[in-house]
């Protein structure tokens, strides 16, 4: 392999991009009022696209001739490193929300950090998946801002989206004892300080949201070492099924 | 589950510098920061525009189509008002 430490970064980032991009795709058609849907959708394919580039430079890291084709059809749930957070169920509109914005305040600051990257493929990528994540920010906190603040029951079903979620968000900030190898190389940044950007989004939104953070502070973890819920399975088959069904077809 | 409908907007679209917004269409948002959202979702997801208004449609005041024969035929027989009875000299092109 040519760089094994930057591959499982971008595989982490490529993966993140995949399942919650197949996991908002399932509103397709599904949508509470059509100009939601569409939104939904258009953010999914966003990340669908970042997967793509991502996953494809992924597959030149690794040096075996893989494009994104190949990494995002054809390998089992303990190979992929999304964090646990992308994977959950959609669940009600104010969860399919939270899940999104919890994911856009943590993506935008990386995205803005990785502009600097001394790798310029990674930089590239970055400066193309900014603007769209840009938006999706915006989006998903004008959103929570009014489920929020809003009705007793938007409100309720914000904060219930918002206790359930809460335990997945540290995993975001994974980060490897190789990674500060990536680091030192000024190729990716250090997670603590996304961290100390993704807090200061999140504080303000959820204050403005009037919405409370758990108390109850446990974190799982185990989706970027390969350990999934019960969840991924499922949402792998739909994913994959024509690839496994009719190797090497194409469309 | 409310019923309340959220109110409807009239979308209007600038596809390029120095043209007008032009109407095409409507949505339904909760408010203007979000009608400008979806506007943004539904109606420039193919590169369509670069700017986008969005109007309350209560806001819009229309002519009533029962008034259209006072309003509007009169004009039909006034084709005077175009600048069509001008002589164009040989050496104008591009008119």
């Amino acid at each position: 392999m040519k760089n094994e430490d930057l591959y499982n970064y971008v595989l982490r980032l490529g993966d993140d991009s995949l399942i919650l991009g197949q996991r908002l795709g399932e509103w397709c058609g599904h949508g509470p009022i059509l100009e939601e849907d569409i939104a939904m959708t258009n953010i999914s394919l966003d990340l669908i696209g970042q997967a793509m580039s991502l996953l494809d430079y992924a597959g030149v890291l690794d040096g075996q001739g893989k494009d994104h084709d190949a990494l995002a059809f054809l390998r089992f749930e303990n190979e992929y490193r999304n964090a646990l957070l992308l994977e959950q169920p959609n669940g009600d509109f104010a969860n399919t929300m939270m899940r999104q914005f919890l994911f856009d305040a943590f993506r935008k600051p990386l995205y803005e950090k990785l502009l600097e990257s001394t790798d310029m493929q990674i930089a590239a990528i970055a400066e193309k998946s900014l603007k769209e994540t840009r938006y999706h920010l915006k989006h998903t906190s004008e959103w929570v801002i009014r489920l929020g603040d809003g009705t007793d029951e938007s409100h309720q079903r914000a904060q219930t989206a918002l206790d359930l979620l809460w335990r997945y968000t540290d995993e975001l900030f994974f980060q490897t004892e190789e990674d500060t190898t990536l680091i030192s190389l000024g190729m990716v940044p250090s997670m603590s300080e996304i961290k100390a950007e993704w807090s200061k989004t999140v504080l303000s939104v959820l204050e403005e949201a009037t919405l409370v953070i758990p108390t109850n502070n446990w974190q799982f973890e185990g989706g970027r070492r390969g350990m999934h819920s019960e969840h991924l399975g499922f949402l792998l088959a739909d994913l994959q099924y024509m690839q496994r069904a009719y190797p090497n077809m194409k469309w | 589950m409310s019923n309340r409908e959220w109110p409807l907007w009239e979308v209007f679209i600038r596809s390029k510098q120095g043209l007008n917004h032009k109407h095409v269409g409507s949505l339904r948002a909760p408010d203007a920061t979000l009608a400008l959202e979806n506007a943004r979702d539904v109606y420039t997801r193919r590169s369509e525009g670069i700017s986008i208004w969005v109007v309350e449609s209560n806001y819009v005041h229309a002519s009533d189509p029962s008034d259209a024969d006072s309003l509007f035929e009169p004009s039909d027989t006034k084709v005077y008002r175009h600048p069509t009875f001008y002589e164009v000299p040989d050496g104008i092109k591009h008119m």
